[in-house]
């Protein structure tokens, strides 16, 4: 078995006259905490949903889990987790109905489900909600407990599409201690941010600016390639150019943080 | 414990938790039967009858006292004048009224056809010339007895030819209008339920983005269809049953047909109107756009459409073809055949076939534009 846990070449995906993702190539390692960066509509999203089988690729393919994403769309599912932008949790449900209704979806027994609920419950320390409706909790509880749930049926890549935005800076901490938490059990995680100081936080960061990757490796060796001081700098130096190019109306993807949200 | 039963009993729990959907779920089709069995009636029942009869005599007394006698009718004035009546009919106090005129004995016996005019309130037509009608046969009843007695009738036809004319209200005789309702209703309540649960409910998970878990999962769309639209299918076949139960016990509506042919056509009703909920929910992003369009593409033709409230027979010829892709009108005709006229599938075979002609390609239009989703 390869130690790869993504491998992406050429992936391609065009929506109409718009090239939302631009040929790219990347490999993640089994284990890795790889960051997905860029502006709103530079395409992070749009590659995620590629990787996790909710889009078809227009061109290029990728293994995800030494699977096929267009051939073995099943066997991708299963070996991947999966918490979306969006909460992905049943507001009117429990955390321990939810686990449960999760559990099973992914086809855990009984006993299973049982055991790691509690277990869940004590690591995030809201047992004492556990059936209390998700809609009451703070939000930073729901987005951890989101992110355990994603993790229920312990799959091999868990995937995060932007999982911070709209927590305060000490949730966010919180939730990246759970992040290295799973990739020290040998979770392979692939997140997108557009919180730059997260970058740091990732083992190896890849910088998509109007589709295309402009920059990966690992933070540090980043910074001493394009002799910034920060991510955040290399990061506005990276989407300037497009910026403007998008504002002469010739960039393709119309400009980074003009194009809105991924499709 | 496998996937599907947790998607099963998650969607329970959504309808359990939502009180006022559930509420409005269980005692919408209650409350629709009572509402449209005492507000909407078309029945002939309690009408208030004004008579005017200047000079009465011993014909004038018997005609009113018939009147009186049936049940149906309650005089609730007797004037001397034609002008008298406009204060009872503006003021709603009369629905109808009889107008003697002097000599009325008098003429009966000697041949020469005795005038009397019936009034009738027009403001509701169908109710108008149900009253009109009824009040004629009374009428003509009592001048055929009469003439059968050796007295001659009030009328010329009456009289010269002797025959009362009959007219009898085939598989509805006593013009119940529950009994016509009852079939439509129950289109009307699983239509509700089916095109209109399943809408919200599919595009609430898209809101919410609960709808991606679930795609990402290794559920198949199918998997993910049926949790959604399971519960949904029991509801509405209880709700079914419920207005059976209810239009049987408290309207007496009589159900002659079989009952298993009835449930399995409902079920094919339900199926449809699901897969047009699934359809709607595949096409719009949001639950309020979404209703929007069950009620505008589902529920409205519906009731407009299907003969349920507005006989077809008297529809222009354009919206009559219109009305053969609306799935009530096809439901309603089958409800009716089984329930009133106690009909087999023998007789209803090609309105079962339209159904399920119109589910199957529903289904797999449904099926197939949920599945273009993750593409």
């Amino acid at each position: 078995m390869s130690d790869l846990a993504i491998h992406a070449s050429g992936l391609t995906r065009t929506f109409g006259g718009f090239t939302a993702v631009d040929h790219i190539s990347f490999d993640v390692n089994a284990g890795e905490v790889f960051g997905f960066l860029g502006a709103n509509g530079a395409g992070k999203t749009t590659a995620m949903r590629m990787l996790i089988g909710l889009l078809q690729p227009s061109a290029g393919t990728a293994r995800v889990a030494g699977h096929d994403i267009s051939r073995e769309a099943e066997a991708v599912k299963r070996s991947i987790g999966y918490m979306s932008q969006r909460f992905s949790l049943y507001e009117d449900l429990t955390p321990r109905e939810n686990i449960r209704l999760y559990g099973g979806i992914y086809g855990l027994t009984r006993e299973q489900i049982r055991e790691r609920t509690a277990q869940m419950l004590e690591r995030l320390g809201v047992s004492s909600v556990a059936d209390t409706a998700v809609r009451g909790l703070p939000l930073g509880w729901r987005q951890k407990l989101a992110f355990s749930v994603a993790l229920v049926h312990r799959p091999r890549i868990v995937f995060l599409d932007e999982p911070t935005s709209g927590v305060d800076p000490i949730t966010r901490r919180q939730f990246w201690e759970l992040i290295y938490e799973a990739a020290s059990n040998g979770t392979t995680v692939l997140v997108t941010t557009h919180y730059m100081d997260e970058a740091e936080y990732c083992d190896r960061i890849s910088i998509m600016v109007a589709g295309r990757i402009a920059a990966m490796g690992t933070p540090a060796g980043l910074k001493e390639e394009f002799k910034v001081e920060s991510i955040d700098e290399l990061f506005v130096q990276l989407a300037r150019p497009a910026e403007a190019s998008g504002a002469a109306g010739a960039g393709k993807a119309g400009g980074v943080g003009k194009a809105g949200e991924t499709p | 414990m496998t996937a599907l039963q947790g998607l099963l009993r998650k969607e329970f729990f959504h309808i359990r938790r939502d009180r006022r959907t559930a509420a409005v779920l269980i005692a919408l089709p209650v409350v629709q039967v009572m509402l449209f069995g005492y507000a909407i009636r078309t029945d002939v029942d309690d009408v208030r009858l004004a008579v005017v009869d200047p000079a009465p005599d011993s014909a004038t007394i018997a005609l009113r006292n018939r009147f009186a006698a049936g049940g149906v009718f309650r005089t609730v004035a007797v004037v001397p004048r034609t002008a008298d009546l406009d204060p009872l009919f503006e003021s709603g106090k009369a629905q109808q009224a009889i107008v003697f005129y002097p000599g009325f004995a008098r003429d009966l016996g000697s041949g020469v056809p005795a005038k009397l005019l019936i009034l009738t309130d027009a403001t509701e037509p169908n109710t108008g010339s149900l009253l009109q009608s009824y009040a004629e046969s009374v009428v003509n009843q009592w001048a055929g007895e009469s003439g059968e007695s050796g007295r001659a009738g009030p009328f010329g036809p009456a009289r010269s030819i002797r025959i009362v004319p009959q007219s009898r209200m085939r598989f509805n005789p006593t013009r119940e209008s529950s009994n016509l309702f009852v079939p439509g209703l129950m289109a009307f309540v699983l239509t509700i339920i089916s095109s209109l649960m399943t809408a919200i409910s599919l595009t609430r998970e898209k809101e919410t983005g609960t709808m991606e878990a679930l795609l990402v999962s290794p559920l198949r769309p199918w998997e993910i269809i049926a949790g959604k639209v399971t519960p949904y299918l029991a509801i509405g076949f209880i709700s079914v049953v419920a207005v059976l139960v209810e239009a049987l016990l408290v309207f007496h509506v009589p159900l002659r047909g079989s009952v298993p042919l009835l449930l399995f056509e409902g079920a094919l009703y339900i199926l449809v109107s699901l897969s047009l909920g699934i359809l709607i929910s595949a096409r719009t992003s949001s639950q309020r756009v979404a209703m929007m369009f069950a009620l505008l593409g589902t529920m409205l033709p519906n009731i407009l459409l299907s003969g349920f409230i507005f006989p077809l027979e008297s529809m222009p010829a354009a919206l009559r073809a219109i009305s053969y892709v609306i799935p009530g009108r096809w439901f309603v005709a089958i409800a009716r055949g089984i329930m009133l006229k106690g009909i087999g599938l023998e007789y209803v075979w090609r309105e079962t076939l339209f159904l399920a002609a119109m589910a199957t390609v529903l289904l797999v239009a449904s099926i197939r534009s949920f599945n273009e989703r993750l593409e």
